[in-house]
């Protein structure tokens, strides 16, 4: 800003040369405020995405979203832990948050469910809570996360998901990128990457506190992934899928990041 | 007679205007995401004295059930307030002007003098280079707040791969409380900034637009500690 012209003209006196550099300063300023201001309001109308599997986010959040998905998937790790704590510390009254998939006025028996696991359209079987049980059980009291920002110590224990997927042989499975999970019902669903649902904490978890999950935490068996906010956790589960790409979410449609790993 | 004194780089001012925009949508979506779950207040001896935040206040800005968008703005725009905040550090180290930023020995002892002389109380204000000691203690402290927000924001978007930062601010909990006591330490700041600079005047002002301050240079030899100092009643 401070470039003068050609020599041959005249010397500016100190008047000109402040009137010109304000002037100059203020134009670029002016320029590039409004340049920003534009911006955020094309930012800040743009359109919804359309609705797919994820839906109901601006449609460059979404790809912001999806695009720092990317970066934070690269950083994660079967060695990166969540903490956890002693007995102790468990809360007694464990927060219930929503009953999506499984209000009390549903008809529900739990002496009657069977896991349904979807190893490709039309080759199901199922698996009884008893034979889940049989399986190695792993308890966990970690610091549950709330994608609104609250968070309990609780305590929960069942099976892993990386000890289900090697007992009934699933490793060809666990190679696909997702799994999917969904309620009976199928109105409450997740999609999870499979580096996350492999993690050595990820829970199919039959009880909470020492005892059989009630059924306002998902009975008979629920999945508790502590590298997930809660909205992953699904309850209930009815079947479990797998596949290449994601499965429906049902956050992720309401305008949730698809990941939400923690 | 009147002379250009230069004050600011083109690198200071542009990251000081490209921050304030973005620091300003990172409170508002923090504000959107705050609300989901808006648990903190001010409570001595089981009486609330205030509570983060009364319904007025969300229904004024319009904030409530808006926690997806808020996370969705927070999780782009936290890239560019990083970033930002990465190229003014570096460009204060590599060139030297941190020299003129960070705090002295005696530049405690020294605000002090300065917070006297701002409220009148004290007739002369001690001598300085660019910044007073206030400044330096004021312009050091915000940037260390910019890191903190950055590695508290950290440990709560991602606790388990940041494991460390978690542990390192306290805990998941008490990193959160953090990154939110952050949030209204920069509305105090911003609050106090904008009252210092009304009063600096239009001199100081102009000079973080257009990056330099007319100085009557027969005053004094224009290297001197001549007026750059707002405090001086010197009219431009």
């Amino acid at each position: 800003m401070r470039t003068r012209k050609k020599k041959s003209e005249k010397e500016l006196t100190i008047e000109q040369k402040i009137n010109r550099r304000n002037f100059l300063s203020f134009a670029a300023f002016a320029v590039l405020a409004g340049g920003a201001y534009e911006g955020w309001r094309l930012l800040y109308k743009s359109p919804d995405e359309a609705a797919g599997i994820t839906a109901g986010a601006h449609k460059p959040l979404r790809r912001a979203l999806n695009k720092t998905e990317l970066v934070f998937r690269r950083l994660f790790s079967n060695n990166h832990l969540v903490k956890t704590y002693p007995k102790s510390m468990a809360a007694k009254r464990v927060r219930v948050n929503s009953d999506i998939g499984i209000e009390a006025e549903k008809k529900f028996d739990p002496a009657t469910w069977k896991l349904q696991v979807v190893k490709k359209p039309g080759d199901v079987f199922k698996v009884s809570l008893d034979e889940l049980k049989a399986l190695p059980k792993t308890e966990i009291i970690y610091d549950f996360k709330c994608v609104e920002g609250w968070d309990q110590i609780q305590h929960w224990a069942g099976v892993r998901f990386s000890d289900f997927m090697a007992h009934y042989k699933l490793d060809n499975l666990a190679k696909m990128q997702y799994v999917g999970m969904e309620t009976p019902d199928k109105a409450y669903y997740v999609g999870i990457d499979m580096a996350s649902a492999m993690h050595p904490q990820t829970l199919l978890a039959y009880e909470v506190n020492d005892q059989p999950l009630p059924l306002n935490h998902g009975a008979p068996l629920r999945l508790i992934i502590p590298v997930k906010y809660g909205i992953k956790n699904l309850k209930r589960i009815g079947t479990i899928s797998f596949s290449n790409s994601r499965p429906r979410d049902y956050w992720a449609e309401q305008g949730y990041d698809y990941y939400s790993g923690l | 007679m009147k002379a250009i004194k230069e004050k600011h780089s083109l690198a200071m001012r542009w990251c000081h205007w490209v921050n304030f925009p973005i620091l300003t949508i990172m409170i508002w979506s923090g504000m959107l995401i705050y609300w989901a779950n808006d648990e903190y207040s001010v409570t001595l001896f089981g009486h609330t004295f205030f509570r983060f935040f009364p319904d007025w206040f969300y229904n004024t800005l319009k904030i409530p059930h808006r926690l997806s968008e808020g996370m969705a703005f927070h999780f782009l725009f936290m890239w560019f307030f990083t970033l930002n905040g990465v190229i003014y550090i570096l460009y204060t180290l590599i060139s030297g002007e941190w020299r003129e930023l960070a705090p002295k020995k005696n530049s405690f002892k020294e605000a002090w003098l300065v917070l006297l002389h701002d409220l009148h109380i004290r007739k002369t204000a001690p001598p300085q280079n660019k910044y007073n000691a206030a400044q330096r203690i004021a312009y050091t402290t915000i940037i260390l707040m910019g890191i903190g927000s950055v590695i508290t924001g950290l440990a709560i978007y991602k606790p388990v791969q940041f494991y460390y930062l978690a542990w390192l601010c306290g805990g998941y909990h008490f990193a959160r409380v953090l990154h939110f006591a952050l949030t209204l330490g920069y509305v105090f700041f911003f609050v106090v900034h904008v009252v210092q600079v009304l009063l600096a005047g239009w001199n100081n002002f102009r000079s973080v637009i257009s990056g330099f301050e007319v100085v009557n240079e027969d005053v004094k030899p224009a290297t001197q500690t001549a007026n750059e100092n707002a405090h001086t009643k010197e009219k431009v």
